[in-house]
């Protein structure tokens, strides 16, 4: 009796603060996990920013429909039991959309979301069965999953062949973790449809020592093309190891995870890189005018704007990432005649997301219930004279081979 | 484990190896289960309610490398590929023959315990840093298996989906009811713990521990009693991967890579080698340490600095203070915070005639 008396306590005195809290200003919370610190933290100084500072834009412009976001971040380490914590801890916050952090977390976090009813992103990493909207009704890849990379990844190199692949040689460099198997079943796939000759090469973990690879495959198996799925310290290992192998890197494309400028620089500058290929799921680059914004924003504060803005890639994918939720959010608000909205109308407010392009650095997106990765669109850039310059519009690789495999991974 | 008499009156070995000393222990005992048994879920939230479940698996995991490192003296840095075997067998037995948990359970438990008993082989011949880097390869090995053998690991992702564990037909989605699963595992792990260490064989254990070569004059088969002790700490390790595997809904090796046993290691350490209590106050301590830490800096971080830079700051500092604390509890107390407890238990004994 006692504890069911101090339950309806704790139930009222929870009642009466979330009450007070709403009363003031109308709020939406976004919860995110984002590593500043552990093994990912390359990516995590530049992308948490990001994401905090289009959130600030979107606030210090008035919010959405009425509405301020609400961001809490919180770093899980790339630890599985504090992204479970974090995730709990976001959900009593009230998040009613989550940004997931890292490719096993998205796995352990999945089904949580579904029993929550709260939806979750895993842009450029995750599951790419994913992509499966009636599946995976809660998680939403809504870029590139690994599967649609491999896939653009032999449309490219079979446009920059010459439109063929038959008899041609193409070297797979990954590291050797779940997440870089995972573009290995289609790239077999694609294999058996354009008659390519493929090889795979495994880096162990952590990846820095690849000489052994890359004398390989630039002494003994010499192939045409080169795909490195690499991740970490280990893309730089692998672009100064095929500059001493004598390798031209214009004949190399790294995947999104090995596409960023700390990269290159981290490689030995942008001279050393010039000719590779980066396949990126946000545009790369300055000139988006949503980057002036956001400069302009940290002007009116009178601060500098951060130092990651500098790693264009890492931190546009930020952008992109937050801007997704930002705009799910809008389109529930407007779909629910601006009710408080709910896990599930940010769902559907994802699954609305629809010719929302943020000047370019967006691709051209159209999430459906069925399909949450948004059609797997890509753009490549190329190392050229000390920038990324593009070299194809947005674009996909072989949707029906990846449509067909994401219904086969059931 | 909470109170004492105030002298030693006992006169027989039987009194002495009693499982409750006084009767008064038993009533604590009791009062403990039902504050969290029945009085926890019912207070606590949701959120507060995950954290307990954490705990309680980690509680399973550090009993059992307890066992083999503070029991037996064996270092054993593959806790976390023993988890990941008992997770896999667990989840290949779901996904393939639907096997409900009360099968899943012993037979991850099972089949950790039989590998572990294989990696355990070694420690015949060596002792001490040498054996932690066998069993260092031994979490390689299984890492690396588990990577590239599809039969296990259900494919390239090399994570398997897992319904969550039903009872009487129900299904137990809700953190309270997982919350009660999980108790029940963590109790027995613990009164099968509080047993196995005043048997026989926990006896064998501490004489392997102590000296080995005397244990062996005096009759004790080392070399059994050290697989065994292999064998029993990768079975609640086994356990614990079935566990999380339920909690979670997926079994994925990378939950269970060498920096998971390196968190068991410290929580044994941490919390104090050979003693039960002290297994559970190190995996409480470890897997709330950053909880609290994060919490009193969002708090008082505050104050000092601006919001934008907190964000950057609480995750750097978080491990600093995760670092300086452990370091900072070793220095006090080298013998864990089991010790800690004894010492302020003794002080109070005497308590205000102490001399």
């Amino acid at each position: 009796m006692k504890s069911l008396l101090m339950v309806a306590a704790a139930a009222t005195a929870a009642a009466l603060c979330f009450g007070g809290a709403t009363a003031q200003e109308k709020e939406v919370m976004i919860g995110g996990q984002c590593d500043r610190t552990g093994p990912t933290q390359i990516v995590g100084v530049v992308i948490c920013p990001a994401i905090q500072d289009y959130i600030d834009l979107v606030n210090s412009n008035g919010g959405v429909e009425g509405y301020k976001i609400k961001y809490n971040e919180l770093d899980n380490e790339y630890k599985v039991p504090q992204a479970v914590e974090e995730y709990e801890r976001q959900k009593q916050m009230g998040a009613v959309s989550m940004l997931i952090y890292g490719t096993p977390q998205a796995q352990a976090l999945n089904q949580k979301l579904v029993e929550d009813k709260i939806p979750g992103t895993s842009p450029g990493f995750g599951i790419s069965a994913s992509a499966d909207g009636t599946r995976f009704p809660y998680l939403f890849p809504v870029a590139a999953t690994y599967w649609s990379q491999g896939a653009a990844a032999i449309q490219f190199i079979k446009d920059k062949l010459g439109g063929s692949l038959k008899g041609k040689k193409i070297a797979y460099v990954y590291y050797d973790n779940p997440a870089g198997h995972e573009p290995l079943p289609i790239l077999e796939d694609l294999q058996k449809i354009e008659g390519f000759e493929l090889r795979s090469f495994a880096v162990p973990p952590p990846g820095v020592e690849m000489g052994a690879q890359v004398l390989d495959i630039a002494q003994r198996y010499r192939p045409d093309f080169v795909i490195d799925h690499l991740f970490g310290r280990s893309p730089s290992v692998a672009i100064k190891e095929y500059k001493r192998a004598g390798y031209p890197l214009s004949k190399v494309m790294g995947l999104v995870w090995a596409s960023a400028e700390a990269d290159i620089l981290a490689a030995g500058g942008w001279q050393v890189a010039e000719g590779y290929h980066t396949l990126q799921f946000a545009g790369a680059g300055d000139d988006y005018p949503i980057r002036q914004e956001i400069r302009a924003m940290y002007k009116a504060q009178s601060k500098e704007p951060p130092k990651g803005m500098d790693d264009t890639v890492i931190y546009n994918r930020g952008i992109l990432n937050s801007a997704l939720h930002v705009e799910a959010i809008r389109n529930a608000l407007k779909a629910n005649g601006g009710k408080q909205p709910t896990g599930t109308d940010v769902k559907n407010g994802f699954e609305a997301i629809h010719d929302f392009t943020l000047g370019g650095l967006v691709p051209p997106l159209k999430v459906t219930p069925e399909d949450h990765e948004g059609g797997g669109w890509v753009q490549i850039f190329q190392v050229k004279d000390g920038k990324f310059v593009k070299e194809t519009e947005w674009f996909r690789g072989y949707p029906e081979v990846v449509a067909a495999a994401v219904k086969k991974a059931e | 484990m909470f109170h004492r008499e105030s002298g030693v009156f006992k006169t027989s070995y039987v009194a002495d190896m009693a499982l409750y000393p006084l009767p008064i222990t038993k009533w604590t005992a009791a009062a403990f289960a039902g504050l969290f048994i029945v009085i926890a879920p019912l207070i606590l939230g949701e959120y507060f309610i995950s954290i307990l479940d954490l705990i309680l698996i980690a509680v399973v995991g550090a009993l059992g490398l307890n066992i083999l490192v503070g029991y037996t003296g064996q270092i054993s840095i593959g806790h976390g590929a023993f988890m990941s075997v008992g997770a896999y067998t667990a989840a290949n037995l779901v996904v393939h023959l639907g096997a409900p948990f009360w099968v899943t359970v012993p037979a991850g438990g099972l089949m950790a315990a039989l590998i572990g008993a294989v990696v355990g082989i070694p420690s015949l011949r060596i002792k001490g840093i040498y054996l932690a880097i066998a069993t260092l390869a031994a979490q390689l090995i299984i890492e690396w298996t588990i990577n590239h053998v599809p039969a296990i690991s259900g494919g390239v992702q090399a994570s398997i989906q897992v319904p969550r564990p039903s009872l009487f037909g129900t299904q137990l989605k809700s953190q309270t009811q997982l919350y009660l699963f999980l108790m029940a595992f963590a109790v027995l792990a613990i009164v099968a713990t509080s047993n196995l260490v005043r048997s026989r064989i926990g006896r064998a254990f501490i004489a392997v521990r102590d000296q080995d070569v005397a244990a062996e004059i005096i009759g004790i088969n080392t070399f059994r009693y050290k697989l065994w002790a292999f064998a029993i700490s990768s079975f609640y390790a086994g356990v614990t991967g079935v566990l999380y595997t339920y909690y979670l809904g997926i079994a994925n090796y990378e939950q269970f890579q060498i920096t998971v046993s390196i968190d068991y290691l410290a929580m044994v350490i941490i919390g104090g080698l050979g003693s039960v209590l002290g297994s559970i106050l190190g995996a409480i301590f470890v897997t709330l340490l950053p909880i609290v830490t994060r919490s009193f800096l969002e708090t008082f971080g505050g104050l000092i600095f601006s919001q934008a830079d907190l964000a950057n700051m609480i995750p750097n500092l978080r491990l600093i203070l995760f670092g300086g604390l452990i370091i900072f509890f070793l220095v006090v107390e080298p013998e864990g915070l089991n010790r800690l407890w004894r010492n302020i238990r003794n002080y109070f004994r005497v308590w205000p005639f102490s001399y």
